[in-house]
């Protein structure tokens, strides 16, 4: 247990270290943060003051930097330029459709990822391993949100078989039952999932393929089918089985990862992410807002790696502390 | 593999090239349909969509280029450091680069941008750059310290190489097989970065072609003019696909131990 | 009546980059009765791992068997089954057990899985039947507290116990020719003749026939029926036990008995054998222990075939015809 405590301390560590730097990269970067402000509504250069002052950009940089940090530590991540609403509760807002999302994909991708990849190993050499291989190569060099528009304009608007855009059909009755919405959030998850997932789905069938062909040339393999067992019973049963868990692990790794894809996605179908709101906050040079998403992910990666080696840990028996 | 690599750098050094109609305006006609006169078709500026294409591959190559440049030699010099000195000195890098690298790269340029008003060009491409060297800074200080108990390395230091100077011109070079590696698909993830900033209207600016701002623009006129935004789409698959084969034949010649 | 294994002039090629294709296993020929045992013994490289393999047709890719080698189990042509008739012999009437217990166990299955596994794999019974068999055959190869044993993962068993589990596996299948391939070798010197006397336990309880591959001389004694010496991809020499230990011909056996060789013609007293065995593709034309041989028969440039040295006693070597 005096291992994990040594993990936790670190991921904390490096943690730390992510959130300073993005808050000193976004300062660093020429550029007067209010500029845009003035866009919609000319300030006086009076109003200017004001908010400047409301957003503690008059202070010296240190002194806004603990501030930051101190608002950070309990959860306050000030106030969003284009909301005017609280930074946290924004986020809060819109984490769930984009965990809905990002889950979604990390399904697809794993499922269908790990078939693939372990596919690949046993077929390995033939045309269906460089078939397969080509075309995870040619999707993982597909701009997300091109293949976004792609599948929108064709599957939503052309042939009109799902929805093209938002997580809920707004025509929706207000009585509608939970099973009616239900089944529309998910013909909205469709689309975006499915562009994020064909994107994303090349590394985990690298990994998959390569722990696959290396579980294939262990000795309980051969040992196994000096038994009798049936090939695929060798194949899928014990060889996929030990490859399959340095994959599983990864999870922890994936998700803040893809959420962090999600930003061009999320703005094509317009879908009530984090992405899609990271995306306008770009637009609208909504620094607090950004720092609040960026620090967020930065976390949920770092937590990611945790959750990553923890379950190594605990899943390989071998491993595992009786 | 690579011979896709090949078929496809064929396919698209026409395009890379330099075009004589440099001028992509061409007055005939807005949202034409592909045809013969504009293979491509026509966007709705009237600007044959081929020819801007081929300008905006110049763009991204050359933001790729220059980015990946810049990635490598921050890499290179940070892993070399690390791998090299040790101690204390690789402790804190190391840490820093774990923090950096817990903060996802789009986010980084997207914080970047969205201060930046007018980013020119150039500060563009230092901006990616500079985000880009963390992964090859651990991959070089792999190979570093690999490379620091052989022989040949004793032997420079047994004698007497300048402290670490020389040893810059005994490591390095041997760390070129995978930096090279890693700058060929680092060009790849470049342009789709690039490319996406450029689509949320916050990379290459307007009037400059660049694919990403090709696809955003035609994004408003997809169900009338669908090619707008579908060729330049194509052409960044289609050069990332290159250039990731390439890689990958690359690192199939130079790393035996890769299956 | 026949015996239960005949392997007839058995060739394994790989392609060879130098040389084309290479024969690590080059011409075996053998026989085993039912229920006795012969040792096949000889330095790694010799190519007797392969032999067993090829017995199971587990060749690893890209080698393959050569036509004209010809495997045949109680008539059965071995090298002729496909799919479901092979497997009919993997496991059921061959059996094989490696050399490393550690990595031929898959290090995420419960040892009593891996076993049923093998008994539903060969025969149709009810999962209670097969756990209660299980318990059965961890009773005895001598594990201790079966029953609980069932339930452990590899990893948690010691080396003894580890082989012992695996000997059981292979029992599951009730084969009628064990192949033991180094059994004892990764394990400790104490835990080694357990493990030998156990082997010879099980065979004489079930009346089966064992192949005992090994390097080592020391445990062929007393153990084995018959021994056949591998050199450089041939059976250089074959005999019952005693009379192999009583008179070793093959200067290369003489060799590995370290002993003087009571042959016709000037030696110089053996110790180890100079040099090492040569790759397959590296072998000299004739006879491929010429290298290292005190002695460099004049007629040695050609390969000398398998000549008669006593009753069942043969030698692949110029000097046999000398004797005569």
């Amino acid at each position: 247990m005096t291992w994990l405590a040594g993990r936790v301390g670190q991921a904390i560590i490096t943690a730390v270290v992510a959130v300073i730097l993005a808050f000193f990269v976004m300062r660093a970067a020429p550029g007067d943060p209010l500029a845009r402000l003035g866009d919609e509504h000319p300030l006086s250069p009076r109003q200017m003051e004001t908010l400047r002052a409301r957003y503690g950009l008059d202070q010296p940089l240190t002194t806004q930097f603990t501030s930051f940090l101190s608002g950070a530590v309990r959860g306050d991540f000030g106030t969003s330029i284009e909301y005017g609403r609280p930074v946290t509760g924004l986020i809060i807002q819109r984490l769930p459709a984009s965990l809905l999302l990002g889950g979604t994909v990390l399904l697809i991708t794993f499922a269908l990822g790990s078939w693939l990849g372990a596919l690949q190993a046993v077929r390995s050499g033939g045309r269906t391993e460089q078939a397969i291989g080509v075309l995870s190569l040619a999707a993982y060099a597909t701009p997300s949100f091109w293949l976004g528009l792609v599948l929108a304009w064709l599957v939503g608007i052309v042939w009109r078989v799902l929805p093209a855009a938002g997580m809920h059909d707004p025509l929706l009755p207000s009585d509608a039952t939970f099973g009616t919405r239900a089944v529309d959030v998910l013909r909205h998850l469709i689309l975006p999932a499915v562009t994020l997932a064909a994107v994303n789905i090349g590394a985990t069938m690298r990994h998959q393929r390569s722990a696959m062909l290396h579980a294939l040339r262990e000795p309980y393999v051969q040992a196994a089918r000096a038994r009798g067992l049936t090939e695929p019973r060798v194949r899928w049963h014990h060889a996929f089985r030990n490859a399959l868990f340095p994959v599983v692990t990864l999870f922890g790794l994936w998700l803040p990862l893809v959420v962090a894809g999600s930003v061009f996605v999320e703005k094509v179908f317009a879908w009530p992410g984090l992405g899609a709101l990271a995306a306008d906050a770009v637009s609208a040079r909504d620094y607090p807002l950004l720092m609040g998403i960026t620090v967020l992910v930065s976390l949920m990666v770092v937590g990611g790696a945790l959750v990553a080696d923890a379950a190594y840990a605990l899943l390989d028996p071998r491993v595992r502390r009786a | 593999m690579a011979l896709g690599a090949i078929v496809l750098f064929g396919l698209l050094a026409p395009l890379a090239l330099p075009d004589p109609s440099a001028q992509p305006d061409i007055i005939s006609g807005a949202l034409l349909a592909p045809s013969a006169l504009h293979p491509f078709g026509t966007d709705q500026l009237s600007r044959d969509v081929l020819a801007r294409v081929a300008s905006g591959a110049r763009v991204s190559l050359a933001v790729a280029a220059v980015a990946v440049a810049l990635s490598m030699t921050l890499g290179a010099l940070v892993g070399l450091i690390a791998g090299y000195v040790g101690g204390a000195v690789d402790a804190v890098l190391m840490r820093a680069v774990d923090g950096a690298m817990a903060v996802p790269r789009l986010f980084v340029l997207l914080l970047l941008v969205a201060a930046w008003e007018q980013m020119p060009l150039v500060a563009l491409m230092v901006m990616i750059g500079a985000t880009g060297w963390l992964g090859t800074s651990r991959l070089v200080r792999a190979e570093v310290l690999r490379l620091k108990e052989t022989d040949f390395v004793r032997g420079a230091e047994a004698l007497g190489a300048r402290a670490g100077r020389v040893m810059f011109r005994h490591l390095l070079p041997n760390t070129m097989g995978p930096l090279l590696v890693a700058a060929t698909l680092g060009v790849g993830d470049v342009i789709l970065l690039e490319a996406g900033l450029s689509f949320l209207g916050m990379g290459v600016r307007p009037p400059t072609p660049s694919w990403g701002g090709m696809i955003l623009d035609g994004k408003d006129v997809l169900t009338a003019a669908p090619w707008v935004s579908i060729f330049p789409g194509l052409a960044i698959i289609a050069t990332v696909l290159a250039v990731n084969l390439f890689g990958d034949a690359l690192r199939a010649a130079t790393d035996p131990r890769e299956t | 009546m026949s015996a239960l294994l005949e392997v007839h002039d058995l060739r394994v090629s790989f392609p060879d980059r130098v040389a084309g294709r290479i024969h690590p296993v080059d011409g075996v020929s053998f026989d085993i009765e039912r229920g006795k045992t012969l040792a096949l013994v000889g330095e790694s490289g010799c190519g007797k791992s392969l032999t067993s393999l090829a017995l199971l047709r587990l060749v690893p890719p890209p080698g393959r068997i050569d036509g004209g080698s010809a495997v045949s189990l109680d008539g059965t042509d071995v090298l002729a089954l496909k799919g479901d008739a092979l497997r009919q012999v993997r496991g059921r009437r061959i059996a094989m057990i490696f050399q490393d217990p550690m990595t031929s166990l898959n290090p995420v299955f419960r040892i009593g899985d891996q076993i049923t596994e093998v008994i539903h794999a060969h025969f149709d019974v009810s999962r209670q039947d097969a756990r209660a068999q299980a318990v059965a055959l961890l009773q005895e190869v001598g594990i201790p507290d079966p029953a609980e044993r069932l339930r452990a993962y590899p990893h948690q068993l010691s080396g003894g116990m580890r082989q012992r589990v695996m000997i059981a596996i292979a029992l599951a299948g009730q084969p009628e020719l064990l192949i033991a391939d180094e059994p004892t070798t990764a394990l400790d010197v104490t835990v080694q003749a357990q493990i030998l006397e156990l082997l010879d336990h099980l065979r004489q309880s079930r009346g089966m026939a064992m192949l005992l591959i090994t390097h080592d001389l020391g445990i062929v004694a007393g153990r084995a029926d018959h021994v056949a010496v591998m050199y450089a991809g041939q059976i250089i020499e074959s005999a019952p036990t005693a009379q192999l230990f009583e008179h070793p011909s093959h200067p290369y056996t003489v060799g590995l008995f370290g002993s003087v060789p009571r042959l016709t013609g000037p030696v110089e007293r053996l110790t180890p054998i100079a040099g090492t065995v040569p790759p397959p593709n590296a072998w000299p034309e004739g006879c491929r222990f010429r290298p290292r041989c005190p002695i460099k028969h004049p007629k040695s440039a050609t390969m000398p075939p398998l000549l008669a040295v006593g009753p069942g006693h043969a030698m692949r070597c110029w000097l046999a015809e000398d004797e005569r």
